[in-house]
C-alpha cells in the first residue's frame, strides 16, 4: 500500500513538473536553445501573483488571469529583442546570455522582495482534500494541477498538429531556412513559441507559488526538475516530457521514501540513468541530440 | 545580352540582378554578376561545384545579404528585404537538397508552403493534378517518399506561394536520369502560366534543352551569356572550365 | 601555405602570421617582478587587502579553468561549483583525517581530477545546452551525496581541524601564500597547455566542431582532458576557498554563484585568451569594493554587463585591447595577421565549400607549432 502511495503522490507531483517543462521543450524543439532563465521565470510569475495582481482587485486563485497574458506578451517581447539577438549570434551565446539573465532575476528578486519566503494565499481551497485511504490523502489542489498539466499539454498538441500557426511552429523546427523560403517569418514563430513557453511557464509558477513558499532562488531547483522531466520523456515529445515528469516525480518520491534526504537524489539518479542509457531520452529522436 | 522573349508577356524584366557581389567570410563567391528574368521564360545558370551558383540563388531569395550590387523585382529594389517578404512578393526557391520538413506530411508540406501564397493558378489542388500520385500518399511523412517524389513535393511547395519567378536549385541532385526528365516535364507547364524561372543545373545537356537563355559562371564571374542554339559546345566548355582547361578537366560538364 | 585574400588591405597578400608585438623577454621580466612583489605581499600590505587579494586569486583560478573549458573548448559548462565543492570537501576530510590542510591541496586536486574522468563518460557525449544542464546536475548530485555524510558535517557543515596551532598571523599568511602559489601555477600550467599542440587541436575543435569531430577521436580525448583539467583546477579553486574560511558549508561551497562569476568574469575579460579572465576579475573586484554597500546589486550590474558583451562586443575587453593594438602579453599561439577568426581559403580548383576544412590544415594557422 505504502508504494501505491508513493506511486500515487509521484505522478502528482510528475504532472507538475511536465506542466513546468513543457515550456523548455517548445522552446528547445523549436529554437534549439535551453533557456537557463526558465525556472526563474516561473518564479518572477510567483511574485507577479503576489505584488501585481491584489492591485486589480482579484483573488489569489484567479490570477493567472492577468499573469499568463502577460508573460506571453513578455516572452514574445524577449525573444523578439534580446533572444533572437542572442541566437543570432551562435547556442554558445545563448546560453550565456540566459544564464546571465537567470543570475540577474534572482538578484533583482533578492534585492527587491528580500530573501523571505513567500506564496499565494488561496485561502481554505488550499486545504481541502480527499482521504482516499488511512494512508493516502490527496488535495484537491494536486488534482487540479495535474487536470492543468493534462489539459496544457493536450491543447498544445492540438494547437500543433492542427492549425496552420503550430505547422509553421513545426516547419520552422525541422528547418528554418526552408520554412523561411516559404514565406515564414521564424522570427514571429519563435516569438510566437516563446509566449507559449512563457504563458505555461507563469501558469507553473502560480501553481508552484500555490502550492508551496517560495524564494528568489527557487529557479534553479525548478529548472533542474523540468529540465530532467524534459531529458528523460525525450527532447521534443510533448507526451514524453508529461511521461518523464511523472517518472521523475516517481523516483523523487522513492527517493525519499528512503530518506527525505534521498528526495532530490532520487530524480539525478534517474536522470543520470537515462543519459548513460539513452541519452535521446525514452520518446526521443537520436537525432535531436 | 541576347534578346529573346517568350511570346505574349511583357518585355520588361520580372528579376533583375545588377553587378551581384556576394561573400562568404573572404571568399568572394559571387562576383558582379548581373543578369534578368521575364515572365515565361528560363534562364539556366550553369557552372562547375563551388562555381556560385546556389551563392546566386540564395542571394536573390534573401539567405545571404550581398556586399555590393542590387536586386530588383517588378522594378523595385528589394535587396534589403527580408526572405519571407520576398517570397510574398512573389520570388520563390526549391533550394538544393530540396529541404523538406520531415516531420510534416507531403500535404503540410505544401500547406506551410501555401500559407503565405499571393493569387494565382496553383493551389494544392493544382499540385494534386500536376502530380497525380501524391493524392493518396499525401498523409505520409516525407521521409517515406522516394527522392523523385520529394523533389516533386519540393518544387509543389514552392510552386503554391504562386511566385512570379521561380528559382530552382539543382533539381537533379542526386536522382536517377528517367526520373530527372520526369521532374523536367513539368518545367515548360509551369513557365506556360506566366513564371519566370531562374534554373541552376550541373547538367549541361538538360540545362541547353529547356533553357531560353544560358548563363554560365565561373568562379563567381560570369563566363558566358547565350541563346543556347547559338552557342557551340568549345564556348561552352571553355566557359564552363576557364580557358585553363587543364586545370578543372577531372570534373567534366556531364554532357 | 594557401594563398589567402585579405580583405583589410585589399589587395591578394598573402595573410602573415607572427606572436605578439612585445618581446617576450619584457614580459617575462614583468612577469617575475609582479610575482616577487606579490609573493611578499602580506609582508607589507594591510590584512584586509591581502584578503581581498586572495579572494581575487580565488577568483582568477576559476575563471581561467571556466575559460579554458568555455573559451577554448566550447564546453558551457554551469555546473563547475560541483568540483569547487568536492575540492573543498575533499580539504575537509583529509584534514579530519589528520592530514595537514595545507598538504591536502594537492591531493584534493587530484581527487577532482579523479572524479572528474568517469564523470566525462557521461558529459562528453552531450552537446551545447544539454552538456550545460547535465553538468548542473552531476554538481546537484555531488553536493546531495556530501550532504548524506555525517563525517563532514552533512547539512549545516563543520569546521576545517588541522590549522588552531598556527597563530592568526601565521595562519593568514600561509592561507594567502597558498592560494597564491596555486593560482600562480593554475595560471602557468594553462598557458603552458595552450601553447602545447593541444592548444591547436582546441583552436580547431573552437572554430568549428562539426569539421573537428569528425577528425575524431583526437578532439573527445582533448575535450576530455581539458574537463579533467578544469576539474583539477576548480577542486584546487575550492580547496584553497576551504583553508581561507573557517567553516565549510555545502550551500556555500557548492553555490551556482562561483559559477556565475567565473562566467561573467571570463566573458567580460574576453573568452579565449589568457589575460581576459584576469582582467575580469580585477574589474569584478574594483566593482565589488565600491558597490559594496549596495547588496547583490553589483552582481546585477555585472551581469547585465556581461549578457551585453556577450550580444554584442563577444571578443571581452581583453579582445577589443588585442585587436585594436595587436598586444598580447601571454601569446599562446601565433595569430593570423588578419583579424578575422577563421582564414578562409579561396577557392580555385573548385571543390565544394565541405572540403575547405581539410584545407584549412595547410592553411596559415598551421605555422603556429
Ligand atoms: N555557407 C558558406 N560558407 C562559406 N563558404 C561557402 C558557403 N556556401 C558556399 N561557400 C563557398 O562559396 C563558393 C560557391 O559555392 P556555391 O554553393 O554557391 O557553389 P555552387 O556553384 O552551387 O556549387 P555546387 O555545384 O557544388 O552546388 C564555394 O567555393 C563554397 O566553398
Ligand atoms: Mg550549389
Amino acid at each position: 500500500m505504502i508504494w501505491v502511495n508513493t506511486v500515487i503522490e509521484g505522478v502528482l507531483v510528475g504532472s507538475f513538473y511536465a506542466l513546468f517543462a513543457c515550456g523548455l521543450s517548445l522552446m528547445f524543439g523549436v529554437m534549439k536553445i535551453i533557456n537557463l532563465a526558465h525556472g526563474d521565470m516561473a518564479v518572477v510569475a510567483g511574485y507577479t501573483a503576489i505584488f501585481l495582481v491584489p492591485k486589480f482587485h482579484l483573488a489569489p486563485v484567479w490570477s493567472f488571469v492577468v499573469v499568463v497574458p502577460i508573460f506571453a506578451l513578455f516572452g514574445y517581447v524577449l525573444q523578439r529583442t534580446l533572444l533572437q539577438k542572442a541566437i543570432d549570434r551562435d547556442p554558445f551565446t545563448t546560453l550565456l546570455v540566459t544564464f546571465g539573465l537567470s543570475v540577474i532575476i534572482e538578484n533583482l528578486l533578492l534585492e527587491i522582495y528580500t530573501a523571505n519566503g513567500q506564496s499565494i494565499d488561496i485561502g481554505v481551497l488550499i486545504s481541502k482534500s480527499w482521504q482516499v485511504s488511512s494512508t493516502l490523502t490527496i488535495s484537491y489542489f494536486s488534482l487540479v494541477v495535474m487536470a492543468v498539466a493534462v489539459a496544457v499539454l493536450l491543447s498544445l498538441q492540438l494547437f500543433l498538429s492542427r492549425t496552420g500557426t503550430g505547422r509553421q511552429i513545426r516547419a520552422v523546427s525541422d528547418d528554418r531556412e526552408a520554412a523561411q523560403l516559404c514565406g515564414t517569418n521564424y522570427r514571429h514563430i519563435f516569438g510566437i513559441a516563446s509566449a507559449i513557453a512563457f504563458a505555461t511557464v507563469a501558469l507553473a509558477g502560480i501553481a508552484y507559488g500555490i502550492s508551496t513558499e517560495f524564494f528568489p532562488s527557487s529557479g534553479g531547483a525548478n529548472l533542474l526538475f523540468a529540465f530532467e522531466a524534459v531529458v528523460i520523456g525525450g527532447i521534443g515529445s510533448l507526451w514524453g516530457t508529461l511521461l518523464g515528469g511523472v517518472l521523475l516525480g516517481v523516483s523523487q518520491q522513492l527517493g525519499a521514501h528512503f530518506s527525505p534526504a534521498y528526495q532530490v537524489l532520487g530524480g539525478n539518479i534517474l536522470f543520470l540513468a537515462v543519459l548513460a542509457v539513452r541519452p535521446q531520452g525514452l520518446f526521443g529522436k537520436r537525432t535531436e541530440m | 545580352m541576347s534578346e529573346q522573349v517568350g511570346g505574349e508577356y511583357p518585355r520588361t524584366p520580372l528579376l533583375e540582378v545588377a553587378e551581384l557581389t556576394v561573400h562568404h567570410g573572404q571568399l568572394c563567391a559571387v562576383d558582379q554578376v548581373s543578369l534578368s528574368v521575364r515572365a515565361g521564360e528560363v534562364l539556366a545558370v550553369i557552372g562547375a561545384n563551388g562555381a556560385g551558383k546556389s551563392t546566386l540563388l540564395r542571394t536573390i531569395a534573401g539567405l545571404h545579404r550581398p556586399t555590393a550590387g542590387s536586386i530588383s523585382f517588378e522594378g523595385d529594389n528589394i535587396s534589403k528585404l527580408a526572405t519571407h517578404r520576398r517570397v510574398r512578393r512573389g520570388i520563390s526557391l526549391v533550394p538544393e537538397g530540396r529541404r523538406l520538413f520531415v516531420s510534416l506530411t507531403v500535404e503540410e508540406n505544401i500547406k506551410v508552403g501555401a500559407q503565405s501564397a499571393g493569387p494565382g493558378p496553383f493551389n494544392l489542388k493544382a499540385m494534386y493534378e500536376l502530380f497525380p500520385w501524391m493524392p493518396e500518399r499525401r498523409h505520409q511523412k516525407v521521409g517515406q517518399l522516394s527522392g523523385g517524389e520529394q523533389q516533386a513535393v519540393a518544387i509543389a511547395r514552392a510552386l503554391v506561394a504562386n511566385p512570379k519567378v521561380l528559382l530552382i536549385d539543382e533539381v537533379s541532385l542526386g536522382l536517377a536520369p528517367i526520373v530527372i526528365e520526369r521532374i523536367y516535364e513539368f518545367i515548360p507547364r509551369i513557365v506556360d502560366q506566366g513564371v519566370g524561372v531562374l534554373l541552376v543545373e550541373q547538367d549541361v545537356t538538360q540545362a541547353l534543352a529547356v533553357a531560353t537563355r544560358v548563363h554560365c559562371l565561373l568562379e563567381g564571374k560570369t563566363s558566358l551569356v547565350g541563346v543556347p542554339t547559338e552557342l557551340t559546345p568549345a564556348a561552352i566548355e571553355a566557359a564552363y572550365f576557364g580557358s585553363d582547361v587543364a586545370h578543372g578537366a577531372a570534373e567534366g560538364p556531364t554532357s | 601555405m594557401k594563398k589567402v585574400r585579405n580583405l583589410d588591405h585589399g589587395a591578394d597578400s598573402l595573410v602573415t602570421v607572427r606572436r605578439s608585438r612585445i618581446n617576450p623577454l619584457y614580459t617575462l621580466i614583468g612577469a617575475v617582478v609582479l610575482s616577487g612583489l606579490l609573493t611578499w605581499a602580506p609582508w607589507f600590505l594591510p590584512a584586509a587587502d591581502v584578503s581581498i587579494l586572495q579572494n581575487f586569486f580565488i577568483l582568477v583560478i576559476m575563471a581561467t579553468m571556466w575559460n579554458l573549458l568555455a573559451g577554448y573548448a566550447g564546453m558551457v559548462s554551469i555546473g563547475q561549483q560541483g568540483f569547487i565543492g568536492l575540492g573543498a570537501y575533499a580539504v575537509l576530510y583529509f584534514a579530519i583525517k589528520g592530514v595537514n590542510p595545507f598538504v591536502a591541496i594537492p591531493l584534493a586536486i587530484i581527487v577532482c581530477a579523479i572524479i572528474a574522468l568517469p564523470v566525462t563518460y557521461l558529459l562528453l557525449r552531450l552537446r551545447g545546452g544539454y552538456f550545460s544542464v547535465a553538468t548542473w546536475v552531476v554538481a546537484n548530485t555531488a553536493m546531495l551525496l556530501i550532504l548524506s555524510f555525517t563525517l563532514l558535517g552533512g547539512g549545516t557543515g563543520a569546521a576545517l581541524p588541522g590549522l588552531v596551532n598556527l597563530s592568526p598571523d601565521q595562519l593568514n599568511h600561509d592561507r594567502y601564500l597558498s592560494t597564491w602559489f596555486v593560482a600562480l601555477v593554475v595560471v602557468v600550467a594553462t598557458y603552458l597547455l595552450l601553447r602545447s599542440r593541444l592548444g591547436l587541436v582546441l583552436s580547431s575543435v573552437r572554430d568549428n566542431e562539426v569539421a573537428s569531430r569528425s577528425s575524431g577521436t583526437k578532439v573527445t580525448s582533448t575535450r576530455r582532458l581539458i574537463f579533467i583539467v578544469a576539474a583539477a583546477g576548480c577542486g584546487a579553486a575550492g580547496a584553497v576557498l576551504a583553508i581561507s574560511q573557517p567553516f565549510i558549508q555545502p550551500g556555500n561551497e557548492f553555490s551556482l554563484s562561483w559559477t556565475a562569476q567565473m562566467l561573467f568574469v571570463s566573458m567580460i575579460g574576453g573568452l579565449g585568451t589568457i589575460e581576459g579572465p584576469i582582467l575580469g576579475s580585477i574589474i569584478f573586484f574594483a566593482l565589488q569594493q565600491w558597490l559594496q554597500n549596495w547588496g547583490a546589486w553589483y552582481l546585477i550590474i555585472f551581469g547585465a554587463v556581461a549578457v551585453s558583451i556577450a550580444i554584442w562586443q563577444p571578443r571581452g575587453l581583453w579582445g577589443i585591447v588585442r585587436d585594436k593594438f595587436h598586444f598580447e602579453l601571454l601569446p599562446v599561439g601565433y595569430r593570423v595577421n588578419d583579424a578575422t577568426r577563421e582564414p578562409v581559403p579561396r577557392k580555385s580548383d573548385g571543390p565544394s565549400w565541405r572540403s575547405r576544412f581539410a584545407r584549412k590544415k595547410d592553411g596559415p594557422e598551421s605555422v603556429a607549432t
